[in-house]
């Protein structure tokens, strides 16, 4: 049970960029991706921007050299493309050991049901079935797997907005445990009427860029995307005679139980989380150097998920942006991206900023970063990622 | 990895709740198109007041939750680990058709704040105030599967954590047609569960929430869960023969160590054979049962054999209604669960006394 885990290769795709490297680039250029919708068809376009990733599922398919004619969910295509970046940069040869995936997801392929359905609502003889056999959410996850070859172990989690930070928890428990010697970990989703029209209902979508932790903050961006990460055990990294990205040094998992979608006063379920994962890596709050916030720009999250922040690490809370004005809230790919984003943290010793912010919050004494910092020593960094039903996620990921 | 289930309870349609072992599917079940739950009384159960906002599956899940914590007195689980394929899908048709009619205009935001696969693992974390672990798995025949080797690891890393884990998935009007255009199920009008051996193409869908807790402690257990085993999309039957054989092996068992084998027969000609391969090779001289013609075909239908498996153990009886070919009388010692979905997601659960 002492076994470490490394992540040994990383893969994104977001609004800024189809590659790591793209989004490197993007992040230092501090270029966000929101902007106004023009692939998802929705009369919401003109009014309510969004992280969009533009590619049409036609040109996605042909950069994954896919039969464009296939019917195959946005939100698989964007897992393959992050899996598929992840196992190669991570160079294991997945025939020598017994690998696994774990991916999420919060509304699967939707993007095609919505589809289907706007034909079979008014007639249930009509609407594509090839479209709707993707809605459920293990469709990326086997469609990722057999892409790629993988598999020994496969599993897909739906806990909302923290999906993919729970499954490289899961992930990482697969190879303490011994079930697995490798695990692509991750998550993906794309923007859908579904999802967009959800948050709309809740009044929490911004109409301009968000604001995270800001005082005026007014609601969330929406984003599309995938992150995975190529989580091995301590043998496999040896196999691989390079330097592995990052440890995973401490993860937690607890339930707000407050509210269906609404996080607590007191910040609880993240306060848990964060403790518990502290507990787990064996660091002490001042060896954190950053934190990658939930950080959504609604009122709510911020202030709660700032409470909890101060609980823990009183007056010397770390430094600590929210990388989704850059992104857009990937929903169940969120925890996987950002979890990308911390190891990039750390391999390249920057921090980035917080986007659109102007005032701190006047309930909480802490501001975030709102300037790239380079040559910036960063060896532990903090990802929060917290979902509806109270769900909320700490992973810990530390230099090697 | 081992387990002791402490507790159990099972919403399905063969009338179980109330923890009997009857096995009785009601007399309307065979007259429609799909197997519904015969549902509890959920005003005993839940407070009036949050039922009325519950979906369905919702208020399935809840109660068999409750049932299960209630009968052992336990208040507060230490993690709640649920599997559901399709989740809330009565919601999820409900927004999706607020959109389409009302054309993105003016939607309630309820049934969009239900949809989410982890509601009802949720729910029931936010009705107990209970902090703990909290995960929803949601990959098709894998749901429960990926939540029970959750839970038994989880038992390995904190040896006195006692879980709640369960398996729920619903079945709606909706649903069953789709699912029907794809040609995945069949109707169950004029079948009855006498000839459900009838081999035609297409299952019978079901749905239940069957919940469980457990622990390392064997007080009062019902079973003890010796291990889960998931393969994905096996060559060819051999390959699913070496997966099983292996698997009863690592146990330290042979197949005839097996007092019965509880397969996943669903009524579809296409991907039975593949049972009755096994029933006819590696199993050539056990009891073998069956239990989809009393749940129906769905995702997480190896929770409703679960329990099934751990009350024949507790009660030592092979119930007439289970037979599929019953060979001799024994004692129920060791119980198999294999079950597969279109050859794809294949499992195996292997309980014992």
């Amino acid at each position: 049970m002492n076994e470490k885990v490394y992540i040994a290769g990383l893969g994104i795709v977001s609004a800024i960029g189809l590659t790591v490297d793209e989004t490197l680039e993007s992040l230092k250029a501090t270029r966000s991706g929101i902007g106004p919708i023009t692939l998802l068809e929705t009369t919401l376009k003109a009014a309510i921007p969004a992280g969009e990733i533009k590619k049409t599922n036609t040109e996605l398919k042909q950069m994954l050299g896919l039969d464009v004619n296939q019917s195959i969910t946005r939100t698989s295509l964007f897992g393959m493309m992050a899996a598929r970046e992840a196992l190669q940069n991570s160079g294991v040869d997945l025939s020598k050991y017994r690998c696994g995936i774990v991916s999420a997801t919060s509304v699967g392929g939707m993007d095609l049901s919505e589809h289907f359905y706007d034909d079979f609502n008014a007639d249930q003889t009509k609407g594509d079935t090839e479209g709707v056999k993707g809605h459920d959410c293990a469709d990326s996850t086997e469609r990722i797997a057999n892409f790629l070859g993988i598999k020994d172990y496969l599993a897909t989690i739906s806990t909302a907005c923290s999906s993919s930070a729970n499954s490289i928890m899961f992930g990482s428990r697969l190879i303490k445990n011994n079930i697995v010697d490798v695990v692509l970990a991750g998550g993906t989703d794309s923007l859908t009427r579904f999802t967009l029209n959800g948050f709309n209902t809740l009044m929490i979508l911004d109409k301009e860029h968000c604001k995270p932790f800001d005082a005026k903050r007014v609601g969330l961006n929406m984003g599309e995307g995938s992150g995975f990460v190529v989580l091995v055990s301590e043998k496999v990294m040896g196999e691989l005679h390079k330097k592995p990205l990052a440890e995973v040094k401490g993860y937690g998992n607890a339930n707000d139980a407050y509210h269906q979608t609404a996080s607590s006063p007191d910040g609880q379920g993240a306060f848990l989380a964060m403790t518990t994962a502290l507990a787990m890596s064996g660091l002490k709050p001042g060896d954190i150097d950053y934190i990658n916030v939930h950080g959504t720009g609604t009122s709510n999250n911020d202030l709660s998920e700032g409470v909890a922040m101060q609980r823990i690490f009183a007056d010397k809370v770390p430094l600590f942006s929210s990388t989704k004005p850059f992104t857009g809230h990937t929903l169940g790919a969120a925890g996987g991206i950002e979890a990308v984003l911390s190891v990039l943290a750390i391999r390249y010793n920057i921090v980035y900023p917080n986007l659109n912010f102007s005032e701190p919050i006047p309930e909480l004494n802490i501001s975030p970063v709102t300037k790239l910092m380079e040559n910036i020593n960063v060896r532990n960094v903090l990802s929060n990622s917290f979902g509806f039903g109270g769900n909320n996620s700490t992973l810990i990921l530390s230099a090697c | 990895m081992k387990a002791y289930i402490n507790s159990l309870c099972a919403i399905s349609p063969a009338d179980t709740f109330s923890g009997e072992f009857q096995l009785q599917v009601s007399e309307t079940a065979y007259t429609s198109d799909f197997l519904k739950c015969i549902e509890p009384d959920y005003k005993e159960i839940i407070n009036p007041n949050l039922i009325r906002r519950m979906g369905r599956v919702i208020k399935m899940g809840v109660a068999a939750s409750l049932k299960c914590l209630k009968d052992i007195q336990l208040e507060n689980p230490d993690a709640i680990i649920t599997g559901t394929s399709l989740g809330c899908i009565e919601d999820t048709e409900k927004f999706l058709h607020q959109i389409v009619i009302n054309n993105e205009q003016f939607l309630p935001p309820t049934s969009f704040i239900q949809s989410t696969h982890n509601t009802i693992a949720g729910q029931i974390a936010l009705m107990l105030k209970c902090n703990s672990y909290n995960y929803a798995y949601v990959h098709r025949n894998f749901s429960f599967e990926n939540a029970l080797l959750d839970a038994l690891m989880m038992l390995t890393e904190q040896p006195a954590h006692k879980i709640l884990l369960g398996g729920v998935d619903e079945i709606t009007e909706v649903s069953y047609t789709i699912m029907q255009r794809l040609q995945i199920y069949k109707s169950a009008k004029d079948l009855s569960p006498d000839v459900f051996r009838t081999k035609t193409e297409g299952s019978i869908a079901g749905e239940g929430a069957t919940f469980f807790v457990v622990s390392n402690s064997p007080e009062k257990a019902f079973a003890a869960i010796e291990g889960v085993k998931i393969f994905y999309k096996p060559l060819d039957e051999t390959e699913t023969q070496n997966h099983i054989n292996n698997f009863i092996s690592e146990h330290g068992l042979s197949a005839n160590d097996i007092d019965a084998v509880i397969m996943g027969y669903s009524g579809d000609s296409r991907y039975d054979a593949l049972y009755d391969k096994m029933a006819d090779s590696i199993f050539a001289h056990n009891n073998i049962m069956y239990y989809k013609h009393l749940s129906g075909e769905y995702f997480t239908s190896s929770a409703f054999a679960m329990w099934t498996a751990a009350q024949m153990i507790k009660k030592q009886v092979f119930p007439d209604a289970m037979k599929y070919r019953f060979v001799s009388p024994k004692a129920v010692e060791k119980v198999l669960i294999y079950n597969q979905y279109k050859n794809s997601e294949h499992s195996l659960i292997l309980l014992s006394e």
